[in-house]
């Protein structure tokens, strides 16, 4: 089989005229099948763990799902949209909770995209050039990104702890910054541990992907500027910055959906109850889920969660693309 | 042309703070795992008291680390070869052919990669608990059936990765193999695949990265026989003690390859990121 494909493949680029009909149609069919049966691994593996649990939790979400019913799901007693009243009741705990939580995670994603986009720019922008010990550095700050997350979060829950953990003997013992040491795994000053770690973490990626950017600016708009006399701050603010945004634009796209759906830093952070300040929404569905087993719950939270990032994504795309024909014009 | 001298300050300083942000972590890793216990369960210390390679040696026999390392060695590496050597095939026939449905394809597979990993995990745990009470077949606790979850962001995310790629290799490249007698398949071993060697060892390292990296799966589809990493270090605090030295040394432990292993790699994953993500 493999053989005859070439055969006519090549005949027919050498000389379309002279295939026959019978022996053209075989090779067409061939060529027609050839991407679906190229593809037909990945659409197979894509139905089997996205699509088909996709389905299934829409399912789940439209039933009275406990843990009762866990042996089989599809015994559960239908309760049409009752999870999802309770969900988006928010004057009753659950839905207070959701909201609650919701917000939080909406305020900490902000914040670190912004944070991680202004450091990895920064950086990125200072690096630009070359000077002693570049490489080194840059070497180093990929370390925080390289490690596996659940390592580095464990490291900063050990500096975070009351009473042997870096931070409070800075903050407190050298530098008396605090009355008594702090706690910051627990109560208010979680949200502030949980926004270090994730920019700690996350940062080193915005620097990649803007440094990769950079490359791509032509040098001669550098050139031409510093011939009329723009100094290099003047430069970076008219040349570099407007250039970087089309990387920029994806940049934030990426950044903003894996720190909204990032599970593992708050859950090696706090266990599978966050502390109010930092409960980001998906340990509060993983909670509603595997803590107090309520399936149906869980999954009408997830739906809704999905339909939020679906709309934010979408006008997010309109906006840029605006954006991009205006810039054009 | 000199920078000024704003610039190279702001340099000195933004760098300088930005080097003691990242760097203190990793020294707290490092210096608290040469520590005795008592050293660091008292108040912190920025120098040990005393020097141990004491933490090295426990961490094997305190938990068992050993398995925990295969397992994730397992599960990480089986979901890195099936994404990548599926997402080959997938990413050549979008970047290659026209086709009824690539529009549709392309777009499921960006889609499913910006939904959050939770809304997969319920749905496969209840898939997996039904098969094994309908079946006795283990997905639920087996390597297997974490290696087909970890598919759910590794899969997605190579193929989007190598269409980028692959299209930055010029049809030209290819065509000419075609003409000079190769199946579409050979053109693609032959010709695609050598050319994009760059891009696929971007890829590899990131999936393994994720997958190596992964919580969410891993705490619940696994069992005391297959816990990975991820999983297995909370072993180290017990309801008594924490055994911070040894969680530090096997953090160490666990990290030294992968970190090594990306910043050898690393030049690649730049190019792999370039071509495939910010286009």
């Amino acid at each position: 089989m493999t053989t005859t494909v070439p055969t006519e493949a090549a005949v027919r680029q050498i000389s379309p005229g002279t295939a026959s009909g019978p022996r053209r149609r075989p090779g067409r069919i061939r060529r027609i099948g050839l991407p679906y049966l190229l593809l037909l691994p990945a659409l197979l593996l894509e139905l089997l763990v996205h699509l088909v649990p996709m389905v299934i939790g829409m399912v789940m979400s439209f039933k009275e799902l406990t843990q009762f019913y866990i042996r089989d799901w599809t015994t559960a007693p239908w309760n049409g949209l009752d999870n999802y009243s309770v969900s988006v009741d928010f004057d009753a705990p659950v839905g207070a909770a959701l909201l609650h939580s919701f917000l939080v995670t909406v305020a900490f994603t902000l914040l670190s995209v912004a944070l991680c986009w202004l450091i990895g720019t920064a950086a990125a922008i200072f690096m630009q050039d070359t000077f002693r010990g570049r490489g080194l550095l840059r070497a180093l700050f990929l370390v925080p990104y390289a490690l596996p997350v659940y390592t580095a979060v464990i490291t900063w829950v050990f500096m975070f702890q009351h009473d042997n953990g870096l931070v409070n003997h800075v903050l407190h013992d050298q530098l008396g910054l605090t009355d008594k040491p702090s706690f910051w795994l627990i109560g208010d000053n979680s949200f502030i541990a949980l926004l270090t770690v994730s920019v700690w973490k996350g940062w080193p990626f915005a620097f990649l992907i803007v440094m990769a950017g950079l490359q791509n600016i032509p040098k001669e708009l550098y050139e031409a500027a510093s011939l009329d006399g723009a100094g290099l701050w003047q430069q970076i603010r008219r040349i570099t910055l407007p250039s970087l945004r089309p990387v920029n634009q994806v940049l934030v796209l990426v950044l903003f959906l894996w720190t909204f759906n990032d599970f593992n830093t708050p859950y090696v952070l706090f266990g599978k109850t966050a502390p109010e300040a930092a409960d980001l929404i998906s340990v509060h569905i993983y909670q509603a889920s595997f803590v107090t087993w309520n399936f149906g719950t869980g999954s009408a939270m997830s739906v809704l969660l999905l339909l939020f990032l679906l709309v934010v994504t979408g006008v997010y795309l309109v906006i840029t693309s605006r954006g991009r024909r205006t810039a054009d014009v | 042309m000199a920078p000024p001298r704003s610039f190279l300050w702001s340099r000195r300083i933004f760098l300088t703070l930005l080097t003691g942000f990242v760097l203190v972590p990793v020294y707290v890793m490092v210096s608290s795992s040469l520590k005795p216990l008592a050293d660091v369960s008292g108040t912190f210390r920025w120098l040990p008291s005393d020097l141990t390679i004491r933490p090295y040696i426990d961490i094997w026999s305190t938990v068992p680390l050993a398995t925990y390392f295969v397992n994730s060695l397992i599960v990480a590496g089986a979901a890195t070869v099936c994404s990548v050597v599926i997402a080959v095939f997938a990413a050549y026939a979008v970047s290659r052919y026209d086709f009824r449905g690539k529009r549709v394809f392309t777009v499921t597979v960006l889609s499913t990669q910006m939904f959050p990993g939770i809304l997969f995990l319920l749905p496969l745990f209840l898939i997996y608990v039904n098969i094994g009470q309908a079946t006795g077949i283990a997905l639920f606790g087996s390597r297997g059936g974490l290696i087909l979850t970890y598919l759910t962001f590794s899969l997605p995310f190579s193929i989007w990765m190598l269409i980028g790629y692959f299209d930055s290799v010029p049809r030209d490249l290819d065509e000419a193999a075609l003409v000079d007698g190769c199946g579409p398949l050979g053109a693609l071993f032959r010709v695609v695949v050598p050319a994009a060697v760059p891009g696929i060892v971007a890829v590899a390292v990131y999936a393994f990265m994720t997958a190596w990296g992964e919580v969410l799966f891993a705490s619940v589809m696994t069992n005391d026989t297959t816990r990975t990493l991820a999983v297995g270090l909370q072993g180290y605090s017990t309801l008594n003690d924490v055994y911070w030295n040894q969680i530090m040394a096997a953090s160490l432990v666990v990290s030294v390859p992968v970190v090594a292993g990306f910043l050898l790699l690393q030049r690649y994953l730049v190019a792999g990121l370039t071509a495939g993500a910010v286009k």
